[in-house]
């Protein structure tokens, strides 16, 4: 291995080892989240609750796939697909929303000069 | 190569480098997960739309879940998260077998636990109180058509968690088996990698799934 370790050697790292301080902390910090994703829903914020789960769920998320998953420390390739992945599901979730959830929008366009009109009846 | 025979071990010869073979693992893995998240993706679409289109009854639907057990299971994933990265931890620091099975059980023992509160006290406590829909469904009276619509979505969702859940316990029983049997060395331990990178995807699937099932209905 060693010629060949010489050859790449511009390419080559060590698979990176996590301190078990970090594995640590991020687990502390994904408890915390769960209890105040928990403690939030119990107060009334309106639409805001739906948005602060899922952010706090977005945030966790994110300690996971960044530390325990190492992605961190991943190549440019393997982030890509991640990426990728992600992009296919925002693509899934937006085309079927722009579908569904308009089909009860009763409203007739008639032509620019009424557009005015359409917007204000939408905001 | 002076010589051919003294491959480092676990190291296939189609690849150039120890690191090279790594990352393929690690992209082919991830080339699954892309998969998986859109396998979830399409449930947490269809929940989307029709929590949109039934937001009372999915908010009642929601009342009948208990926040402490989903809060409970949460929390179990998250050490047993812990647990997993811990023994991969141990593999490539070189630590004795020994310390590397005793996290692997650790991680199989809290996402038995998660399965065990999951089957005690929520499946088999909704199949009593008549919640489970085409199954036990007793509350058809008091209930909105929609409510039957979200149980379904939390047993669909919840139940291929849960099935992931299995599988992956089976992963960590081979896994337990090959670091017996010194299959693993600081040099290789891909095959515990990959498998960790699975156990905290279903790890992430219950972080999404415990808000939106239990928690999003408003318990104020």
């Amino acid at each position: 291995m060693a010629e060949h370790a010489g050859e790449h050697a511009a390419d080559y790292h060590e698979p990176h080892i996590v301190p078990v301080g970090t594995y640590v902390m991020v687990f502390v910090a994904l408890m915390v989240g769960t209890a105040l994703t928990t403690w939030v829903s119990y107060i009334d914020l309106g639409e805001w609750n739906t948005i602060a789960a899922l952010a706090i769920a977005v945030c966790k998320m994110l300690l996971v796939v960044l530390f325990f998953m190492h992605v961190k420390y991943a190549t440019g390739l393997t982030r890509i697909i991640i990426i990728a992945a992600f992009f296919w599901l925002g693509i899934m979730i937006t085309l079927t929303c722009s579908d569904e959830l308009t089909r009860h929008w009763e409203i007739v366009p008639q032509g620019w000069t009424s557009a005015v009109h359409i917007a204000r009846q939408l905001f | 190569m002076a010589a051919t025979h003294a491959h480092p071990p676990g190291f296939a010869h189609q690849f150039e480098t120890v690191e090279q073979q790594r990352e393929a693992g690690h992209l082919g893995m991830w080339i699954f997960l892309a998969t998986e998240i859109l396998f979830f993706g399409g449930m947490f679409t269809a929940y989307t739309v029709y929590r949109s289109l039934h937001l009372p009854a999915f908010i009642q639907g929601s009342h009948e879940l208990i926040v402490k057990f989903g809060a409970t299971n949460t929390a179990v994933l998250i050490c047993s998260s812990l647990t997993m990265a811990l023994a991969i931890r141990s593999a490539q620091t070189g630590k004795s077998k020994r310390t590397i099975i005793l996290w692997l059980l650790l991680t199989m023992a809290l996402g038995a636990a998660f399965i065990a509160i999951k089957l005690r006290y929520e499946w088999y406590r909704d199949f009593v109180e008549g919640l489970i829909p085409g199954v036990s469904w007793l509350s058809g009276g008091t209930h909105t058509p929609g409510v039957k619509m979200f149980m379904c979505f939390y047993f669909f969702m919840t139940g291929l968690h849960a099935l992931h859940m299995v599988v992956g316990l089976g992963i960590l029983t081979v896994l337990v088996i090959m670091t017996a049997r010194d299959r693993f060395s600081p040099g290789y331990y891909a095959p515990l990698e990959i498998s960790g990178l699975y156990w905290h995807f279903v790890d992430i699937v219950w972080i999404f799934l415990f808000p939106l099932l239990y928690l999003i209905g408003g318990r104020y």
